[in-house]
């Protein structure tokens, strides 16, 4: 164990290059339960399920690629990672920060109740499959570049934002908007959706309505775009006056006639 | 060999469930530069998790320089009188120039492994175009009846498959799999979730010139099985992927290119196929309406290997995870990233693999050197 300082703190190192995941999930355990308040983990490749299940407000710096399930069932724990994160970021999650400078795979976000999953990079297929929010907290996913097919599935809460920074929009109608892929919110019955450019019909599933704004006009919209820049350390200013989509479900109960013969 | 048989017989589809997923990993050098097959086993060792120990092989093509036209056929045997029989088979249609036991280490729970034979073979007499297809799929469902006793491994010239029950760092250790060079590799580590964990059901599954790993669960197997049926192929090895396998060869024995391959076994949705401009959208109408029943359903990520290239396909609405990178000539496929950066660190770029897009992978030297 060696003790490196990172930005004038003090921060434990554990050096992680081929050692097993129950191994290092273990060390991590004990120094957070120690009260170690910064780690940072080095050649991490692939070990699954880092921070899982862990409380408190201990910081966790990655480097190399995490391995499925990161910060899975997790509550309260920051997490930086400087590069990729494997399927399942964030599964869910109830509080805390996962941020990742790189891209992130498929099902990030799945059933997160909270907490927020900043991704600079592109996210995956299922990404925010069935988020949730609750009273008093609600989960929030954000992400800089785009996302695969079945983007917010089955989504009943919480917040989704795709920035497609340095992607350029084609403004053709009935074009594929190139952020997304098809099948966004298929069976949404709650949270928020907001994706940069407009959305064409047949890429969207579900009984959503869309509609149209600005980080300029819609300030939910501007502070989760200004959460983002700080949290990466990023300009996002040029945003302020691009169109975002913004869907939301239709009414309270939008699948209630599903089954319905008329249906 | 009676009660082995009856163990066997214990396990059909359906009697057993265990459930989880498995583990697929490919490496092919663009220039046909050959590498040993140390580097897909580290790829899958990275991937232990994802097998559970009750299957796991390998692929590799450009193995038998010295005996590259010669077709080889990998069995897996139950003993020296089965042996006899296959060879029997064998013999009809082709004159055995060379054969021998395939190098192993008994060690371990390998000690009581099966018998494990190679033969290179080359067909006594082809009167007609396309006959060598029909002899090798004929002879190899000849031999796959005498399943579990018996089954092929693979046939194909210059391929090899090495395959059992174990983790994938076990079989790569039973076949000292680094001791053969190949300008392409696929691996396979399996955590079988409904049909049984035995010698012939690893993967790969190959048949002529191709083999394939695959990750997820086929469920057309039943309308695949009896589309396939119809052309000669009986699903004798207990597990989905044969289906995979055999749907592959019958399509290349119709001249079919690797991009309409990979669109029949996964189109575009009818929904996707309104929105397509003609002539594409003909094609993909046409595609479907001939050989629907091969669409291929179910979660699915594969690695075809070819002579001369790879194939990485994931189903439609992609259910598995298959992850691409690149260094220099070098093509990684893996089911994870980290298993592409444990090999190669320094790759230059690595990108997840979109459902239903393949990604094929020709090494153009070692294609033309086989066409000549």
């Amino acid at each position: 164990m060696i003790r490196t300082t990172v930005g004038g703190r003090a921060m434990k190192v554990i050096e992680s290059k081929g050692v097993h995941y129950r191994e290092l999930n273990r060390e991590i355990r004990r120094l957070v339960a120690a009260g170690e308040d910064r780690l940072l983990l080095r050649g991490v490749n692939g070990q699954r399920y880092i921070g899982a299940g862990l409380r408190g407000t201990a910081r966790l710096e990655i480097e190399g690629t995490a391995g499925n399930n990161l910060g899975a069932m997790m509550n309260g724990l920051s997490i930086y990672v400087h590069g990729n994160v494997q399927d399942g970021a964030g599964n869910t999650m109830s509080g805390g920060e996962i941020v990742v400078r790189g891209s992130a795979g498929d099902i990030t976000g799945y059933a997160m109740r909270g907490g927020k999953i900043l991704i600079q990079g592109n996210a995956g297929w299922r990404v925010g499959i069935h988020m949730k929010s609750r009273e008093d907290q609600q989960a929030v996913l954000l992400i800089g570049g785009k996302a695969g097919d079945f983007l917010g599935e089955y989504m009943a809460g919480g917040t989704i934002v795709v920035l497609g920074l340095d992607i350029p929009l084609q403004q053709e109608r009935e074009g594929a908007n190139p952020l997304i892929g098809n099948y966004l919110a298929s069976g949404m019955h709650g949270g928020t959706i907001y994706i940069r450019g407009r959305i064409p019909a047949w890429q969207i599933r579900g009984q959503v309505q869309s509609e149209l704004t600005t980080p300029e006009e819609s300030p939910q919209l501007r502070s989760w775009i200004e959460h983002f820049a700080a949290g990466l350390n990023l300009d996002c200013s040029a945003l302020s006056r691009e169109i975002f989509t913004y869907l939301t479900p239709q009414g309270a109960r939008p699948y209630a006639h599903l089954y319905d013969h008329s249906a | 060999m009676v009660e082995r048989r009856d163990d066997y017989h214990q396990c059909y589809e359906g009697k057993i469930r265990i459930p989880s997923g498995c583990a697929v990993a490919g490496f092919i050098n663009k220039t046909g530069e050959r590498v040993n097959g140390g580097t897909v086993a580290e790829m899958m060792a990275l991937m232990h998790e994802r097998s559970n120990g009750l299957g796991a092989g390998y692929a590799a093509y450009g193995i038998y320089p010295e005996y590259r036209r010669a077709y080889a056929f990998h069995l897996i045997l139950a003993d020296h009188r089965t042996r006899e029989e296959v060879e029997a088979i064998l013999a009809r249609n082709f004159r055995i120039t060379e054969e021998h036991e395939i190098p192993v280490r008994r060690t371990g729970r390998y000690k009581k492994a099966p018998l494990l034979w190679r033969y290179f073979c080359d067909p006594l007499r082809l009167d007609r175009d396309g006959a060598l297809d029909e002899l090798l799929l004929a002879t190899t469902m000849r031999i796959n009846r005498l399943a579990p006793r018996a089954s092929v491994m693979s046939c194909g010239q210059d391929l090899g498959v090495f395959k059992g029950v174990g983790y994938p760092e076990e079989i790569a250790e039973f076949y000292r799999i680094d001791q053969y060079r190949g300008y392409s590799w696929i691996g396979h580590g399996r955590f079988p979730t409904n049909t049984p964990g035995w010698w012939g059901g690893a993967h790969p599954f190959s048949l002529g010139e191709i083999a394939v790993v695959h990750n997820g669960e086929l469920s057309s197997y039943g309308t695949n099985k009896s589309v396939l049926e119809n052309f000669g192929y009986e699903m004798s090895l207990r597990t989905d992927t044969e289906v995979m396998a055999y749907a592959i060869h019958y399509l290349r024995r119709q001249n079919m290119s690797w991009p309409l391959v990979a669109k029949v076994l996964a189109p575009p949705h009818w929904a996707e196929l309104e929105r397509m401009a003609e002539p594409e959208r003909e094609l993909a109408a046409a595609l479907r309406r001939i050989y629907g029943g091969l669409l291929m359903n179910g979660p699915f990520s594969i690695i075809v290997a070819f002579h001369g290239g790879l194939m990485a396909l994931n189903d439609r609405l992609k259910l598995r995870s298959l992850v691409a990178g690149t260094s220099g000539t070098d093509l990684y496929l893996a089911s994870e990233e980290a298993a592409i950066r444990q090999v190669c660190p320094r790759a230059e770029e690595v990108w997840p693999l979109p459902g239903g897009e393949a990604l094929i992978c020709c090494a153009e030297e070692e294609s033309a050197c086989h066409v000549a």
